[in-house]
């Protein structure tokens, strides 16, 4: 029978939940590197026991665990991240020419045909990459190297290189998201890049339309389509028909279009997922209700899905690494919020239970479908 | 043999007790940085960690500390106290308080 197995990285460590099919319930194994902030936990499509994460904290900075095993076991792999050329300066909060400087990684995205190869997208925003199981990393720098990099600028959680896609169809086409930079293709494996952010506006912007300078906070695409991008951005939820070439707003009747998290269907790929947040001041849910949204027709159309999920006195908040999916044949929907939650839906989300609900602050949620 | 005393999670990073040893080469001349650089020789894991991997400098949230004085911000090339390069005093590596 088949098994999922979801990987919760948190404040305070890492978690891993472990369920059959039926997903109603878990045994949770954790905390793993108890203590540290563990931004991401992901595991090999090659191998489902091949995981990589990301601990880190301010006192002792990066390490790198990566186990063989599933998660019962880790063991810690390289750390050394060095930029390959001259960094540079890109721009500070306050516009200022600000040095790049890493600080950590925020997201692994493992190689669809070889366990030992893996992306990492850090702060301050650059693309690297393992052969070697995580062992060394080598900067993949056309990225950071591309003629705006100097107009980049953080967020207010750093400039960080957050989101990668690889497309299943094409091994030299992937794309990036970057806070607050934007989102970037490359069509030659990562040896040149484009700026995708046709048909973004941000406000906050001088110009508002700029080809540099969004804060994409996540892009996402179903792999039977990977030219159909969807993205939450900071305020909009947007849509591209054209691999990121041009993009028009879907936010529809959002009770806020601001948010984090976006995530697609696995058998349905014009079904999508956000957490609406109140505003860019606000970072919980509006009106005291956690609430998921799902277009069945990619944008536009809207529904508040709330069974199981609470519906009043709840200000938590779901992070853009913290929601995934399934691929059960009912796919299972998955998020983790700042208050510690950890909730699943096993049927698409109609109905929600909680696989904790006091966890440390959620960082991130992944999803292994076992068979 | 030099003693070095570090904090709560490098210990369970590296998987040893509070207080580890390391070895110096000409330990009665022994400086921060030569300690440094025997405790990441003996535990890699710990590369990184302490001090920046590509400038050497001290991580901004650890100090370094030596009879009773912190001595971080001596140059890594200072010699040592020689209580400390006979092993009757640590080498401290002490994490801030800060944060939650």
């Amino acid at each position: 029978m088949s098994s999922v197995r979801v990987l919760v990285g948190t404040k305070k460590g890492a978690f891993i939940c472990t369920s059959d099919g039926a997903r109603r319930n878990w045994k949770i194994d954790g905390p793993h590197f108890g203590g540290w902030e563990i931004y991401h936990v992901k595991g090999s499509p090659v191998d489902p026991n091949r995981l990589y994460a990301s601990q880190s904290s301010s006192w002792f900075g990066q390490v790198i665990q990566r186990s063989d095993d599933g998660g019962t076991t880790w063991a810690p792999v390289g750390n050394e991240f060095g930029y390959a050329s001259m960094p540079g300066t890109h721009q500070w909060y306050d516009g200022t020419p600000h040095p790049w400087e890493f600080k950590r990684v925020w997201h692994f995205e493992p190689s669809l045909t070889d366990r030992d190869t893996v992306l990492a997208g850090v702060e301050d925003a650059a693309l690297f990459k393992s052969t070697d199981g995580g062992t060394t990393w080598s900067e993949v720098a056309g990225l950071r190297e591309h003629a705006s990099g100097k107009d980049w600028m953080p967020g207010a959680g750093g400039m960080c290189l957050h989101t990668i896609l690889l497309d299943p169809t094409n091994p030299n086409r992937m794309f990036v998201a970057i806070s607050a930079a934007g989102s970037f293709r490359t069509d030659d494996g990562g040896t040149t890049w484009k700026p995708i952010n046709k048909g973004l506006i941000s406000n906050f912007m001088p110009v508002p339309d700029a080809e540099v300078g969004h804060c994409v906070h996540r892009i996402a695409f179903h792999p039977s389509r990977p030219a159909t991008l969807f993205m939450q951005k900071h305020w909009d939820v947007m849509r591209s028909d054209d691999a990121g070439d041009n993009w028009r707003e879907v936010s529809g009747a959002l009770p806020s279009d601001f948010g984090f998290p976006i995530a697609v269907h696995a058998h349905e790929p014009e079904t999508i997922y956000v957490v609406p947040i109140k505003s860019d001041s606000e970072h919980y849910v509006p009106d005291g209700k956690l609430r998921v949204y799902r277009s069945r027709k990619g944008g536009e159309d809207w529904e508040a899905l709330t069974n199981g999920l609470p519906q009043q006195d709840c200000y938590v908040n779901v992070l853009r690494e913290a929601m995934a999916i399934d691929t059960l044949d009912d796919c299972g929907i998955y998020f983790g919020t700042t208050g510690g939650q950890v909730y699943v839906s096993p049927d698409s989300g109609d109905n929600w239970s909680a696989i904790g609900e006091h966890f440390p602050a959620v960082l991130s949620v992944e999803v292994q479908t076992l068979a | 043999m030099i003693r070095v005393v570090l904090p709560y999670h490098l210990r369970n990073l590296a998987r040893v007790g509070a207080e580890v040893e390391v070895e110096v080469e000409g330990a009665e001349h022994a400086t921060t940085q030569a300690v440094l650089d025997a405790l990441e020789a003996r535990y890699p894991v710990l590369r990184g960690t302490i001090r920046d991997h590509h400038t050497k400098e001290r991580r901004a949230f650890l100090r370094f500390f030596a009879c009773g004085e912190d001595i971080s911000f001596e140059p890594p090339d200072a010699v040592l106290p020689a209580a400390v390069a006979a092993g009757d005093e640590p080498f401290l590596v002490v994490g801030a308080i800060a944060g939650g």
